[in-house]
């Protein structure tokens, strides 16, 4: 008898606010994730040759004819494969990122720095193929699409551990 | 308007002559000063600043808070640090929404006043960057403590218990990581597991009493007590749940930690106990020369209360116990204090925090010894003041 008098009590308290239920089509709208098995990336295509002009035109003048960079304004995309290393580690998409799926969604959701989410979704392959290519992972005619793009291998894939913090002992 | 017998005014009234009688006197005003504002400043005579440098992209990159001008533990929120990955966007609170969606039994959209229908906590923690004292790490020691050591700020936060959030959504048992992302313009975007999510993060509408500053994410953030900075995501408009992290450009390529053997640790989230003397230290001057000086700043840990932190003035050879100024409370910055006379010779001044799990910060050279110089991030090394024969105090011995 008790139990029946406390239990509307309980249900009250949970549910005295809620937010509304999102539709599907506003999930879809604004759903920008993209993970490292491919879910979530757009359909559409692109590659080196058809990234190279997108990438003149959008990319190079911050990152660079060869995606050099520019030293302490804007990052080096390509090179450093080789330096994490040595006591002058230059980190790019070649030398350091692990998954290709990342190039792509950074590309997709925060690039060009100054006009974000400007590019077609095919440029946004095209562009990442270029990138991907300059760092010699890829050739300059491979396709990238929905279902090839997660499966290039990044040169620093196994390159990342778990966090094995507290590591410093002090001596005290 | 008829006054009554003992207003204000009738006071001020009778007592004009005496002011005057008075007005000889320093510093005692004869005049009325400014009218009631509506918003408060600080004094015109209060200078202290967030430095803000020239940049090719400005609204990228870091301001550091003046630790050296701090008192307590409260940052003012105008003063507090900033790290913006793609400027700081202006946001209408009428418009702007939660979107909770992916491993949910009810995908929902929250607005700024369905948020505020939930019952709020206040706590007060600290937020700090984990490339905080990247210098100081890559052998660069900063000059002052807002140089070395200010991408630190304190405040008190208010706001919706994140599980409060994911409880009246319902999580699936798949949910294992939850992507929070930003409404800037690059969408910033972090990774964070459900245990620390259902633990104590906070969805944050409020700082230090006030709705948040444009530079704190308002409307509303994500408050992750005691990890890396970068995951407390400002703007907040989307959180997406997940059975694994989406591995977005900032946390694999940008905030991992870069060891020497060619490694690099990813989801290094906890910011580990750290302290720093903020007066007397670098930029300053020992005014009175040889006799009794406060020294004085703030320890803090990511895992949880300060528990002791003591002071040396030799480099590290001998060391004191400070005095802890209450309230010490978790993830949080503690307030510590030391009287200390100093006899004219040269000094180097240090602080060393230990935490309530027992963790001693370390030395620069013992947290180089085990991750190199070029881990970048948390560094929480013990830093240095050297007290010169002159009494002007600097970064260098």
């Amino acid at each position: 008898m008790w139990r029946s008098a406390i239990l509307p009590i309980c249900v009250c308290a949970i549910a005295f606010a809620q937010g509304r239920p999102a539709t599907e089509a506003e999930i879809k709208a604004r759903d920008f994730t993209i993970l490292p098995n491919g879910t979530g990336l757009p359909k559409g295509h692109g590659d080196a040759v058809s990234g190279r002009t997108v990438y003149e035109q959008k990319c190079q003048d911050c990152h660079g004819l060869h995606g050099e960079g520019q030293s302490g304004k804007y990052p080096a995309l390509a090179g450093g494969v080789g330096s994490l290393k040595s006591v002058n580690p230059i980190k790019t998409v070649g030398s350091y990122w692990p998954y290709a799926t990342t190039l792509f969604d950074y590309i997709h959701r925060a690039m060009p720095y100054d006009h974000p989410r400007s590019l077609s979704t095919d440029d946004v392959y095209s562009v990442a193929a270029y990138v991907l290519f300059l760092n010699g992972i890829v050739t300059e005619s491979q396709e990238l699409n929905e279902k090839t793009l997660p499966q290039v291998k990044m040169p620093n894939r196994n390159g990342f551990v778990a966090d094995p913090r507290p590591d410093v002992k002090s001596k005290k | 308007m008829k006054q009554p017998p003992h207003s204000r005014r009738r006071f001020l009234a009778l007592a004009a002559p005496l002011v005057g009688l008075t007005a000889c006197k320093k510093g005692v005003p004869s005049e009325i000063g400014a009218p009631l504002s509506s918003y408060g400043a600080r004094s015109p005579h209060v200078t202290s600043l967030r430095d803000v440098k020239d940049s090719v992209t400005p609204g990228t990159g870091v301001t550091h808070t003046p630790l050296q001008d701090l008192e307590g533990i409260i940052t003012p929120a105008s003063l507090h640090f900033e790290r913006h990955h793609a400027g700081v966007p202006d946001i209408d609170p009428a418009t702007h929404d939660i979107l909770l969606h992916g491993l949910v039994e009810r995908p929902l959209i929250f607005s700024m006043s369905d948020l505020r229908r939930f019952p709020s906590v206040s706590q007060i923690h600290f937020i700090e960057c984990s490339g905080n004292s990247a210098a100081e790490l890559a052998g660069e020691p900063q000059p002052d403590p807002q140089q070395s050591a200010g991408l630190f700020s304190c405040s008190e936060w208010t706001g919706v218990p994140l599980a409060t959030l994911l409880h009246t959504a319902g999580l699936k048992k798949e949910a294992k990581w939850i992507l929070a992302e930003g409404a800037d313009a690059c969408l910033m975007a972090r990774s964070i597991p459900i245990e620390k999510a259902l633990d104590d993060i906070l969805v944050a509408y409020a700082q230090n009493g006030e709705p948040l500053r444009p530079e704190q994410g308002f409307p509303v953030r994500l408050v992750v007590p005691g990890w890396e900075g970068n995951i407390n995501v400002k703007w907040l408009h989307r959180l997406h749940v997940l059975d694994q992290p989406s591995m977005t450009r900032d946390e694999t390529s940008h905030y991992t930690d870069l060891m020497p053997d060619g490694t690099a640790r990813i989801f290094t989230f906890p910011m580990e106990a750290k302290s720093m003397i903020t007066r007397p230290a670098g930029g300053q001057k020992m005014d009175y020369g040889p006799g009794a000086y406060e020294i004085t700043g703030l320890a803090w840990s990511g895992r949880g209360k300060v528990q002791r932190v003591e002071i040396s003035s030799d480099g590290g050879a001998n060391w004191k116990d400070a005095s802890l100024q209450l309230p010490i409370l978790s993830k949080a910055a503690t307030r510590f204090r030391f009287e200390w006379r100093w006899d004219g010779q040269p000094a180097a001044l240090q602080s060393r925090c230990t935490d309530e799990t027992g963790y001693v910060q370390p030395s620069l050279d013992e947290l180089v010894e085990a991750r190199g110089r070029f881990s970048y991030y948390h560094c929480n090394a013990i830093k240095t003041w050297f007290v010169h024969q002159d009494g002007s105090v600097s970064h260098v011995a």
